[in-house]
């Protein structure tokens, strides 16, 4: 996020899009309700799915799955044609405007309409309101990213943010709605194929040669390497020889499930290090036991680039030893000796190699975290990024056509297919699946559908029917869903068995490799 | 001019800020005025009158969670009128109720006959489920009262245990709203709300049905605002004493909100959880999966061994064995097919540290940057 979640409840307009807030970020949600309720903000949701939300918001617009790119641009042409956005902000702190804006005038609100679905009026008056907000704050998620042209969807964001001048200041800012609780910080971590910790290029020889100091070697590569879903293809291909998998489930969370398991059975060597016996780790060679969460001590860094203390509560089970002294014995065996007394001193090194990390320490975030960037131990952390320029400097107007999914429906497959998570569980379930509440809250997969497409199909609330994909079929259970809308269904991705990902699509954004998990093709047929 | 920004609370003279009231000026002055229905940043109600204080000139008490702060006001927090005021209060409320704990009274006959009764209403011989843990208790204490000589009234609506949840005991509950505002105010999930009148009102769900069946997503902010045993987790009632555990601040392990939160630990196990109040990013709330999801812990599914796979079957192996394997393999795969042959995929739930350690393992010592994790995904 580039500003704070305590920040949303300064903002005068909240645009949220692609993210079921209340049900995977329930207590960030609650900051957008008490904005809304208690302090009068106005709340546009941009979803296909009748959301909780969207009891909240002034203004819901419905587009078709896959057709960000178009209502944002749409917005931005209402924006420029009425003249009302921020010019001294585009004028000091952007470039490439006019580039952007010869895009954006081809999405006139009709032209729009004919792409999204959504009634030229609405995208009118939301793009109305979000430019007239002093401050406006965007909320996005995975319903943005996991297309296709995710990289273009958040970059339409960033480009409707700078044209409101909406960034730097409280109350505004594109704020990504991170899902697991520290996928921010496994990549300021430099868990990435590109880049060392803090965002330091792997191509830029600088950084290499203080890695290379820090940690007394030579020859660190400065190619970037794969990424999850380039690896796991190359496995079947045989370039890819052997995977360490650490607390992953990619067996379940993975798109086109079927291929995938092909793939990691050509493994020469498969290790898993988990706190489960999970889907993946049982396909594996060696596997290897860690503590949880309430096991260890550490820190998260959080969706606002808080980083925080995780304290050891209980004893782990068995032998499970902590994941990262697993990892130094292995690599010790390996023949490069790595020991660390506990994870403070670990903590004190990524710091000293780390930039934006460098001034924070376990003694500073004892009682509170602290946002990084933190350059200095006598820096109090950057709650809101890009307050006086861009870490580029001047902030980059994209010029961004719209480009359809890489799935379209068809006579075979006649309707569309999206996923995402329900309240009570998490990601693959392995660990909300513990708790019996919860299952009895959310015992199964289902598919959500609209009253009059079950109609249509002559099934009823609580059948069981077969939906199929090009890649693969899944029974569940009916769920005739006000939030569903004709013509697509919904299925959660918790569960192994009805496994969404079985039937969605592996087609990737070109640039950051994310599968297009929120739109494919299928077909629902009755009976199991 | 600072004469007219000063009031005198218990003879301090202390600072007005605008919009305050008599009792957010008494706290910020550390002066301690009791408070039952308050709840920190939501409207105050008024409901409980336990924060009632004498203002000079006022023909009646006046509550302090809600009286605006004046310039000039001149408070007494424990005069005698408000003592008396308060222990009047809370004898009622200690009388009309299963308030099972020893301070209902000292008389032997009084307390027997009660507990009998409301032993049959728990259906368990145990003393009240939040002992220890009770703001009504503690006030009781502090002000010396016992709901004996009242006749107690009693339970007028039956214990709701139909959900996996939350046990809602109406029979402890003393009507003072902070579960209400906790989830119309602060969680804004708008799922209960005060039904029916006078002596039959109750806190209601979706017109008086079970939270199962209402829009209740089971976030537990109720539970942990109710100041009395009437809200309490299904798991942990009368099963943990606060006594008995230790709590341990940490972060939660679900989404990347990152709310703080204390795991209360007995005996080496996990048996609640709780918001840190007060503290960022939460401010003391949670969700379903941070509160009530945390089985995984003890589950006996967890791993407690290494594994190595022989002939299609997993056998225990030891560390020494396992890491053994997994080094001697890499390597072999390393120097024969170079390291752009082998891939990790570190983790988006392990820590920092963790993320750290992979990163550098694969840079350094497998030397390749095949490093990714489930971000996307």
């Amino acid at each position: 996020m580039t500003n704070t979640i305590a920040d949303i409840e300064e903002a005068d307009v909240i645009l949220i899009t692609g993210s079921n807030t209340s049900e995977n970020h329930p207590v960030l949600s609650s900051f957008v309700k008490r904005a809304v309720t208690r302090r009068g903000a106005t709340l546009i949701v941009v979803d296909p799915r009748r959301i909780k939300m969207t009891e909240f918001s002034e203004h819901w617009l419905r587009p078709n799955l896959g057709t960000d790119v178009a209502w944002i641009n749409g917005m931005m042409h209402v924006i420029i044609k009425e003249d009302l956005h921020d010019k001294t902000f585009v004028e000091a702190r952007t470039e490439n405007f006019e580039a952007m804006r010869a895009v954006a005038d081809k999405y006139t609100p009709e032209h729009v309409e004919s792409i999204t679905g959504i009634p030229a009026q609405q995208l009118i008056d939301a793009a109305r309101l979000y430019a007239k907000a002093p401050a406006g704050s965007i909320l996005y998620c995975m319903g943005i990213t996991q297309h296709t042209s995710g990289t273009d969807n958040v970059k339409s964001l960033a480009n409707l943010a700078m044209l409101c001048g909406n960034m730097g200041i409280r109350g505004g800012g594109v704020n990504p709605l991170r899902g697991q609780n520290n996928v921010q910080g496994a990549c300021d971590m430099g868990g990435l194929p590109n880049v060392l910790t803090g965002y330091q290029p792997v191509d830029n020889l600088d950084a290499i040669k203080k890695m290379e100091r820090a940690w007394n070697v030579t020859g660190l590569p400065t190619k970037p390497g794969l990424k999850v879903t380039e690896m796991v293809p190359k496995a079947h291909s045989g370039e890819i020889k052997a995977l360490y998998i650490i607390g992953e489930n990619p067996l379940v969370s993975d798109p086109d499930l079927n291929h995938a398991e092909k793939c990691f059975s050509d493994l020469d060597f498969l290790v898993v290090q988990d706190i489960f016996l999970t889907e993946t780790a049982r396909m594996a060679d060696v596997v290897l036991p860690s503590k949880c969460f309430a096991e260890k001590d550490g820190t998260f860094s959080n969706t606002e680039r808080r980083v925080q203390r995780v304290r050891k509560a209980v004893d782990p089970p068995g032998v499970a030893r902590d994941d990262w002294k697993i990892t130094c014995d292995i690599a010790t065996r390996m023949g490069y000796a790595m020991s660390y007394k506990d994870s403070e001193t670990i903590f004190n090194e990524l710091a000293s190699v780390t930039p934006s990390y460098f001034g924070i320490s376990y003694p500073r975030i004892e009682h509170e975290g602290l946002h990084w960037p933190c350059p200095t131990p006598e820096h109090p952390g950057t709650p809101i990024l890009h307050g006086a320029q861009f870490t580029r400097g001047k902030g980059m107007f994209h010029a961004i056509d719209w480009i359809a999914p890489a799935e379209a429906a068809d006579d075979d497959y006649p309707m569309y297919l999206t996923t995402g998570r329900v309240l009570y569980h998490y990601h693959t379930g392995t660990m909300t699946m513990k708790t019996e509440g919860l299952n009895e809250r959310a015992p199964e997969s289902f598919v959500e559908i609209t009253r009059g497409d079950a109609q249509g199909m002559g099934i009823q609330d609580g059948d069981r029917v077969t939906i199929a994909s090009r890649r693969g079929e899944i029974q569940a259970r009916v769920r005739i869903s006000r939030k569903a809308v004709d013509g697509t269904v919904f299925i959660p991705f918790h569960f192994a068995q009805g496994a969404a990902n079985k039937l969605t699509n592996a087609a990737l954004d070109p640039v950051s490799g994310i599968p297009e998990f929120k739109v494919c093709a299928v077909r629902v047929s009755k009976g199991a | 001019m600072e004469q007219t920004n000063l009031m005198v609370i218990n003879g301090n003279e202390l600072p007005i800020e605008p919009g305050e009231t008599i009792l957010d000026v008494a706290r910020r002055g550390h002066i301690d005025i009791p408070t039952l229905c308050h709840l920190k940043g939501t409207t105050p109600t008024g409901a409980c009158r336990i924060c009632v204080v004498e203002v000079k000139g006022a023909r009646t008490l006046l509550p302090a969670c809600s009286t605006p702060a004046s310039p000039n006001m001149v408070v007494r927090t424990e005069s005698p009128d408000v003592v008396s005021s308060r222990k009047e209060l809370l004898r009622l409320m200690l009388s009309s109720g299963n308030h099972n704990c020893a301070v209902r009274g000292r008389d032997d006959s009084d307390w027997t006959q009660f507990q009998l009764g409301v032993e049959k209403d728990d259906g368990s011989d145990a003393l009240c489920p939040v002992w220890g843990d009770c703001r009504l208790q503690d006030l009781a204490y502090r002000y010396q009262v016992t709901g004996e000589g009242f006749q107690g009234t009693p339970a007028r609506y039956p214990m709701e245990t139909v959900n996996p949840f939350i046990v809602r005991d109406f029979s402890r509950c003393i009507l003072c709203g902070r579960c209400i505002q906790a989830c119309n105010e602060v969680q804004v999930n708008n799922a209960i709300s005060f039904g029916y009148r006078g002596a039959d009102t109750k806190i209601i769900a979706a017109g008086d049905r079970p939270l199962k069946d209402s829009d209740c997503v089971f976030c537990g902010e109720c539970v942990q605002v109710c100041p009395v045993g009437a809200l309490v987790e299904k798991d942990v009632r009368y099963d943990v004493r606060p006594w008995e555990t230790q709590q341990v601040r940490t972060t939660c392990s679900y989404c990347g909100v990152g709310c703080q939160m204390h795991l209360h630990v007995r005996d080496n196990r996990v048996v609640k959880v709780s918001g840190v109040e007060d503290e960022v990013p939460n401010n003391g709330s949670l969700c379903v999966k941070g509160r009530f999801g945390f089985d995984f812990i003890a589950s006996d599914q967890r791993l407690t061994d290494p594994l190595i796979k022989e002939n299609g079957e997993f056998r225990k192996a030891t560390w020494e064995e396992a890491i053994q394997l997994v080094a001697g393999t890499l390597k072999d795969i390393r120097d024969t097919h170079g390291g752009d042959s082998i891939g990790v995929f570190t983790s988006a739930r392990v820590t920092n540290e963790e993320n750290y350690i992979a990163h550098k393992f694969t840079r350094a010592v497998l030397k390749t940057n095949n490093i990714d994790h489930c971000a996307r995904l």
